[in-house]
C-alpha cells in the first residue's frame, strides 16, 4: 500500500509571534521556521505503518516557496520515502491547497491520505475536509488510532463526546490528533541520508490548477494585552461591570 | 528549575561567518555537507538535547550514581536516554565512515556536543569519554584492535574509559605506578586508578578502558609507561562480551559538582591480573596521550561553553520574571530593568558569545590540518590548534567560574537555593579548571612548549592576524570604539609576549609566576578577535539587508559591550605579568 502525507512549513512553536506594523499579516521575516507538529503526528503515523509491514512506500507532499523544502527534507529524515514540492511564491489558502493536493492523489493513487488536522498558523481545520470532498472519499478526523485492515482503515476519532470510531473503504483520507502517536526524533544517519532521497518539483501550472483566492486576510492582531483587575464593591456592581463594560452577559 | 533552548542563531552565525562552514566543507571535499544540513543537523540534535537530556540534568545532580554489589547503578533514566542517545546515531557524527561513522567536521560535532553539554554535563561526559577510547584506538590502535573494539565504540553500543591518574600521580603522570605484565598474547594489568569518570555503569554491554601502565623492563619517568586496553567484559569468538575482565569500581566519589558523573575508583588485577592488550609500541603511551589531548582539552573548553550558556538561560528567565521594584506610579517591574542585574547578563552573554566563537574557530582549525593542500598549510594550522587549545581549555574554563557566579547572583537569594537550579551549573562548573590539565597546566603549556619553544613566533602569527581585523574596525566608523578597545588589548599582549621572551630565561620561576595571567590575557585577546571579527560581519550583513536584524543588533550590542567591558582586563593583566615573579616567590614557606 502507499501512503500519501502532507506536511506544512509553519512558525516553530516555541517563538513569540510578533504581528507587523501595519497590521497586515504576522511577522515572519527570519523567524524559526518548522514542521507543523500534527504534520509530524502524520508522518510518524505513516512511518509506523510502513515499519508494521502493512505499507510499502511513503510519500510526502509540501505546497509552499522553495524553503518549505527542508520541511520536506525533515520528513524524509523520520523515513518518508519520496518528497513532492508544489512550489508556489507564497502560502495558499485551504481550498487551493486541496485542489493541488487532488491533483497530487490523482497521480500518486495512494491507499490512504495522512494529513495534520490543522496547522498551527492558520488554525483553520479545513483542508482535510475539503480534500475528501474534491475526492468524493470517505474522511475520518481528528484520529487518536489508525488500523489498516484488508481494503479499509479503521480510525477511532476523538470528538466532543468521547470516542468515534469509523470504518472506511479505502482510498481514504485521515486527520491526526495530537494522541494519535508521540513522533520519533530523526536520527543522524537518517538526515544523511535524507539527502540523496528524491524530491521532484512541479508547480501549480503543471498540475493543472488556478492559484485562485478566494479570501484575503483584512488585518491581524495581536491578542489584547492583559490588564489590571479591579475589585467591585457588591455583586451588583459586578453585573453591572459584566453587562455593560466587559459586555459579557 | 532549568529549561534549555539551543541557542541557535549565534551557533549559525559563527558557523557560518566567522568558521565559513560551507568553504570548510568544500576544501575537505565534503560535497554533501553544508550550513543547511548542519542547520537540520543542530535542529535535530537541539531537540534531543532539550527533551530528553535537560531534564535528567536536575535529578542527575540530586540522585547520582550510586555503587551496588553488580556495580555503579548510573542516575535513573540517563540509561534510557543513552539507548535514545545511541539509536539515533548521534555518536557516530565525526567518525570516519570505514569505522562506520558520518564522517562530518570536527566543527560540527563540536557544535553538536555544545548542545549535549548544555543539556546534561554529567549525562555528556559519558560519551566525551569514549570519544577519548576510540582516537586512541584510531590512531595507534593494531588492525586487529580496531576490528574487535572500534565499531561499537563508534556506535556508543561501547563506551570507554580514560584511565590515567593514580593517587600519586594526577599532575605529574610520570609518577604512576600500575604495571603490566606479559603473558601469551596478552597482559596482566595490576594497579589503581582513580577519578575515572563514567568507570562503570549499567547502560552498555560493555566498557572499553583505556589504560596507562608500565611494563616490567620500562625506563623510570615518561618515557616508560604504555597504553593498554581493558575491556569490561573479555570478548569471545564472535567478538561479544563474555567473561568479566578482573577490573571492578571499588568506590565512588562523593562530589561538589557534577553528580550525574560516576566518579570511579577502578581497581585492577584484585584477582590475577586484568587481562590487557597493548595500544601500539611499549613505552609510547604517553606520547599517544598527546594525540588525544588536543581534542580532549579542547572539548573541556566547550563544556566551559556550556554551562556558562546553562547558567545564563536560567538567570536570564529569572531577571524577567522577578519583580522586585515600585514606580512611583504603584507598578512593578522585573530586576532586568535594573543597570547592575543587566550588566551581569551582559556580561554572561558577551563572555559566552566570544568563547562559543573561539572554540569553535579553534575546532574548525582541526578540521583545515586534515584538508591541508601543502605541509606548510598543514603546520599552520596544527600551530594554530597546538596555539589555541590551552587558551580554549584554560581561558574558558576560568571565565566560566565568574559566569556561572554570575548565574547565582542574579538570583539572589533564590540562586542559593538548591532547588531553583543555578547552584548546580555553579557547582558543575568547579571541575572545569581542573580536570584535563588544571589552569596552572594549561599556563605552562601555553607559556613553555607553545611560546616559548618557539620563541613566540606562532602567538606572534595569530596577533598578527587579530591586528588585521583591527584594522577592518577601524575603517569602519561605526566601530571605532572596539578598535581601539583592540588596538589597545593587542598592544598589552605584544608587551607581554615581549617581555616574557626577554624575561624567562633569567630566571627559572617567571614562566610559572606569569603564566596563568598571560593565558588570560590571550584569552581575552582572542575573544576580542571572535567580537570584533563578529561586529564587522553584522554589520556587512545588515548593510545588505540580509539576516534577521534583531539578531544582528544584539550582535553589534554584544560586542561593543564585550569590548567596553572585558577587553580592558588585558591592560590590567599586563602589569601584573611584567611585575614577574619576586613578590610571588620571595616569602619563605613557613610564613604562610
Amino acid at each position: 500500500m502507499k501512503v500519501l502525507v502532507t506536511v506544512k512549513r509553519v512558525i516553530d512553536y516555541n517563538v513569540k509571534v510578533r504581528v507587523k506594523p501595519d497590521n497586515s499579516d504576522v511577522d515572519l521575516a527570519n523567524v524559526k521556521m518548522a514542521l507543523n507538529p500534527f504534520c509530524e503526528i502524520a508522518v510518524e503515523e505513516a512511518v509506523r505503518l510502513k515499519e508494521s509491514g502493512k505499507v510499502s512506500e511513503v510519500v510526502v507532499a509540501s505546497i509552499g516557496p522553495k524553503a518549505c523544502q527542508e520541511q520536506i527534507r525533515t520528513a524524509l529524515a523520520l523515513g518518508a520515502d519520496r518528497g513532492i514540492h508544489i512550489d508556489t511564491p507564497d502560502m495558499p489558502e485551504s481550498l487551493v491547497v486541496a485542489k493541488l493536493l487532488a491533483k497530487v492523489v490523482e497521480a500518486e493513487a495512494p491507499d490512504l491520505v495522512v494529513m495534520g488536522k490543522q496547522s498551527i498558523d492558520g488554525d483553520n481545520n479545513q483542508t482535510g475536509q475539503m480534500l475528501a470532498a474534491l475526492l468524493g472519499r470517505p474522511q475520518a478526523t481528528f484520529a487518536s488510532v489508525v488500523n489498516l485492515e484488508e481494503g479499509k482503515a479503521v480510525v477511532t476519532r476523538e470528538v466532543d463526546g468521547g470516542l468515534q470510531t469509523l470504518s472506511l473503504m479505502l482510498p481514504a483520507i485521515v486527520t491526526t490528533d495530537l494522541r494519535l502517536n508521540e513522533p520519533r526524533y530523526a536520527s543522524l544517519p537518517n538526515i544523511m541520508k535524507a539527502k540523496k532521497k528524491p524530491l521532484d518539483v512541479t508547480t501549480p501550472e503543471s498540475l493543472g490548477v488556478e492559484m485562485t483566492v478566494h479570501t484575503r486576510v483584512l488585518s491581524v492582531e495581536p491578542p489584547a494585552e492583559r490588564s489590571g483587575g479591579i475589585q467591585v464593591k457588591s455583586v451588583d456592581e459586578l453585573i453591572d461591570k459584566l453587562k455593560n463594560e466587559a459586555k459579557v452577559i | 528549575m532549568s529549561d534549555y533552548k539551543h541557542p541557535y542563531r549565534d551557533a549559525e552565525f559563527i558557523l557560518n561567518e566567522l568558521v565559513g562552514f560551507d568553504q570548510l566543507c568544500a576544501d575537505a571535499g565534503l560535497e554533501d555537507i553544508n550550513s543547511e544540513l548542519a542547520d537540520v543537523i543542530l535542529t535535530e540534535a537541539g531537540k534531543l538535547g532539550a527533551d530528553v537530556l535537560a531534564p535528567l540534568n536536575y535529578i542527575g545532580d540530586t540522585q547520582g550514581a550510586t555503587l551496588s554489589p553488580q556495580g555503579v547503578v548510573e542516575t535513573p533514566g540517563f540509561s534510557a536516554a543513552y539507548a535514545q542517545y545511541v539509536e539515533n546515531g548521534w555518536p557516530s557524527l565525526t567518525a570516519k565512515e570505514e569505522f562506520g561513522g558520518q564522517n562530518l567536521p570536527n566543527v560540527l560535532g563540536t557544535a553538536v556536543n555544545e548542545i549535549w553539554h548544555t543539556a546534561n554535563m554529567s549525562f555528556a561526559l559519558c560519551p566525551m569519554l569514549t570519544q577519548g577510547a576510540i582516537e586512541s584506538l584510531v590512531h595507534h590502535g593494531s588492525d586487529a584492535l580496531k576490528e574487535n573494539y572500534l565499531p561499537k565504540l563508534v556506535s556508543g553500543e561501547w563506551t570507554g574509559t580514560m584511565n590515567l591518574t593514580e593517587p600519586d600521580a594526577g599532575s605529574d603522570l610520570a609518577a604512576i605506578k600500575a604495571r603490566a605484565t606479559p603473558e601469551d598474547d596478552h597482559y596482566r594489568i595490576t594497579g589503581q586508578k582513580i577519578f575515572i569518570t563514567w568507570g562503570d555503569h549499567q547502560m552498555t554491554e560493555n566498557i572499553v578502558h583505556l589504560v596507562l601502565a608500565r611494563l616490567p623492563d620500562a625506563p623510570a619517568g615518561v618515557k616508560g609507561i604504555s597504553l593498554f586496553i581493558v575491556p569490561k567484559f573479555l570478548l569471545d569468538e564472535q567478538g561479544n562480551p563474555a567473561q568479566l575482565n578482573d577490573v571492578s569500581c571499588v568506590s565512588l566519589e562523593h562530589k561538589l559538582g557534577i553528580h550525574g558523573s560516576p566518579t570511579c575508583v577502578m581497581s585492577f588485577g584484585d584477582n590475577g591480573g586484568a587481562v590487557g592488550y597493548i595500544v601500539g609500541e611499549p613505552h609510547q603511551g604517553l606520547s599517544y596521550m598527546f594525540t588525544m589531548m588536543n581534542h580532549a582539552r579542547q572539548s573541556v573548553g566547550l563544556q566551559g561553553v556550556a554551562i556558562s550558556e546553562r547558567s545564563y538561560q536560567l538567570a536570564v528567565q529569572y531577571a524577567k520574571d522577578r519583580l522586585q521594584g515600585t514606580r512611583k506610579d504603584g507598578s512593578r517591574f522585573p530586576i532586568i530593568e535594573f543597570p547592575d542585574v543587566r550588566r551581569m547578563l551582559m556580561q554572561m552573554k558577551a563572555s559566552i558569545e566570544a568563547m562559543r566563537g573561539l572554540a569553535y574557530v579553534a575546532a574548525a582549525e582541526t578540521d583545515r590540518v586534515h584538508s591541508a593542500t601543502d605541509t606548510s598549510q598543514a603546520k599552520h594550522h596544527q600551530d594554530r590548534v597546538d596555539l589555541l587549545t590551552p587558551i580554549v581549555k584554560g581561558w574558558i574554563t576560568e571565565v566560566a567560574q565568574e559566569l556561572t557566579y554570575l548565574g547565582v547572583q542574579v538570583h539572589g537569594g533564590m540562586g542559593f537555593i538548591e532547588e531553583t537550579g543555578a547552584a548546580q551549573h555553579y557547582r558543575d562548573a568547579r571541575i572545569l579548571t581542573i580536570y584535563e590539565g588544571t589552569t596552572g597546566i594549561q599556563a605552562l603549556d601555553l607559556v613553555g612548549r607553545k611560546t616559548l619553544m618557539n620563541k613566540g613566533t606562532v602567538l606572534s602569527a595569530l596577533l598578527d592576524e587579530i591586528a588585521q581585523v583591527q584594522q577592518e574596525l577601524a575603517a569602519s566608523s561605526a566601530l571605532q570604539s572596539e578598535a581601539r578597545a583592540l588596538d589597545t588589548a593587542l598592544t598589552a599582549a605584544h608587551d607581554a609576549l615581549q617581555w616574557l621572551l626577554d624575561n624567562a630565561e633569567k630566571d627559572a620561576s617567571v614562566a610559572g609566576s606569569i603564566s596563568v595571567n598571560f593565558m588570560m590575557m590571550m584569552g581575552y585577546v582572542c575573544g576580542g578577535w571572535v567580537m570584533g571579527q563578529s561586529a564587522l560581519k553584522a554589520q556587512a550583513l545588515l548593510s545588505a539587508g540580509q539576516g534577521d536584524s534583531a539578531f544582528l543588533h544584539s550582535k553589534l550590542i554584544t560586542s561593543a559591550f564585550y569590548c567596553d567591558h572585558l577587553l580592558p582586563r588585558a591592560t590590567g593583566l599586563l602589569a601584573v605579568i611584567k611585575a614577574g615573579s619576586q613578590s610571588v616567590m620571595s616569602l619563605p614557606n613557613d610564613q604562610f
